[in-house]
């Protein structure tokens, strides 16, 4: 079955398949803290009773979820060019951030309405802001709450990372892609990156039921 | 900015055929809305067997249906496509290798179907699981307790509950279906992505009017798709259960 196959491209490959992985890591990593605080702040806006600033955050929410991914990677990587200097990489960690903010902000505004109002009432019984409520009330319960979800999304965003394949930036399938093609080899080298992508993301989802069951007892 | 705006570009027909910009976008809407739907089938009829078959009783038929959803949920949809595409046809058997590389009709059509179905699959199944764990124990033991068998009791008690319970969830599932068919533009198929990057190409770089239209069809088409479930799941709601307005 494998008879044909040439599997000794992968050692020479390793370092620049490396490389590609940690810029999918970084990638991730950066749209993730970037989304979580965009996104809490968009849930905010979204909960603040202000009607402006709340439309405004359920458009842009709506518009995010609405439209696939890969047309933003692009809207982005083509349109910037007419502004600046932009490399694929840039362009992929800007995109990302401002797309998962939209899905970061909905599983935020479910912690924050998951957290029942007494407590907000509080808040504001002891001399509390709004901000100061949600800051310090609120938030970190809501956090809590949700950090299995909020993980699962993760999750979802390390696999969407390999739609930067459609603008040329280097990410671990990318980089595989280049090598295999390098060698004429592209099949063995789109198997070994399943294995890595695969392991990758068994133990993402491992850990997520791990913290489900963690989360769960403490309620 | 120096954009030079032409919406005229919608008229003017492309260089390699004799249709205009506009039509060329509209099949390839039909395609996105053929590989979507298409790839659907296959998620539910799959997703419900192995979903049901995790809640199975027999050790073994639940050891299946968790190893599918694994296999099928932790690689990205684009490498999924890649596997399919390059990787299956060099496993098969020299004659079918050779049909399947060279004479086999719609090709990149079919393949994206099955990967994308089949990715799917893998979370259709998570919510029918979730939606069969979701009902309570006695369900399961009154199907029993009439006599029925497990078959019976899947197919007359907790699947028709299961379903109802989980139209919500599996919406957002045809959503990300829908959202993720754009992936079949990296085997060729002529979908929307595919139109918008060839029309930015073949325009000179109109990007706004080659991206805009594709991304409206694709808001609008998620907006019908949203009006219709929430249509089907006011009619079919189970009385005594939330039901969203």
């Amino acid at each position: 079955m494998f008879s044909n196959f040439d599997f000794s491209v992968i050692p020479p490959s390793l370092p620049y398949i490396w490389q590609g992985l940690v810029f999918s890591f970084r990638l991730t990593v950066t749209a993730m803290l970037g989304g979580i605080i965009i996104g809490t702040l968009l849930a905010l806006a979204r909960l603040s009773g202000g009607k402006a600033l709340g439309f405004a955050a359920k458009t842009y929410v709506d518009l995010m979820r609405s439209v696939p991914l890969l047309m933003m990677i692009l809207w982005f990587f083509l349109l910037a060019p007419f502004f600046m200097k932009i490399t694929p990489e840039t362009s992929a960690l800007i995109t990302f951030t401002l797309f998962q903010a939209a899905f970061y902000s909905e599983i935020m505004r479910a912690g924050i309405q998951s957290i029942p109002r007494g407590q907000i009432n509080a808040g504001f019984a002891i001399g509390m802001s709004y901000w100061q409520t949600m800051g310090n009330v609120v938030l970190p319960q809501a956090f809590r709450n949700m950090v299995p979800v909020l993980l699962t999304q993760t999750f979802i965003l390390f696999q969407d990372t390999s739609l930067v394949y459609a603008i040329g930036a280097t990410d671990l399938l990318k980089a595989a892609d280049n090598t295999g093609k390098l060698y004429g080899r592209t099949v063995e080298m789109y198997i070994f990156v399943s294995l890595i992508y695969f392991a990758i993301c068994f133990s993402l989802s491992m850990f997520v039921k791990y913290m489900n069951k963690r989360i769960a007892i403490i309620r | 900015m120096n954009y030079q705006w032409n919406w005229g570009v919608f008229f003017e027909t492309i260089p390699s055929g004799d249709v205009t910009y506009l039509t060329w976008i509209i099949h390839g809407l039909g395609w996105t809305v053929a590989i979507s739907l298409c790839a659907w089938i296959i998620a539910l009829s799959l997703g419900s067997i192995v979903g049901t078959l995790r809640t199975a009783q027999h050790r073994g038929l639940a050891l299946i249906g968790h190893a599918w959803v694994e296999f099928f949920r932790n690689v990205p949809i684009l490498l999924q496509l890649f596997l399919w595409f390059f990787v299956v046809p060099e496993l098969l058997p020299h004659d079918l290798s050779m049909w399947v590389k060279q004479d086999m009709p719609a090709k990149e059509f079919i393949t994206s179907v099955l990967a994308l179905g089949l990715f799917t699959s893998a979370r259709v199944a998570e919510q029918v699981r979730a939606g069969i764990q979701s009902l309570s124990r006695g369900q399961r033991n009154a199907g029993l307790a009439l006599g029925f068998t497990q078959t019976q009791t899947y197919r007359y008690v907790l699947l028709p509950m299961a379903f109802r319970i989980i139209i919500p969830p599996l919406t957002s599932e045809f959503m990300n279906a829908f959202k993720n068919s754009g992936v079949a533009y990296a085997v060729g198929v002529w979908e929307m992505v595919f139109v918008s990057r060839q029309m930015v190409e073949e325009t000179g770089g109109q990007v706004i009017e080659s991206l805009i239209v594709p991304t409206v069809l694709y808001i609008i088409c998620s907006y019908a798709a949203n009006l219709l479930m929430g249509v089907i799941e006011r009619r079919s709601h189970v009385p005594g259960f939330i039901v969203a307005k």
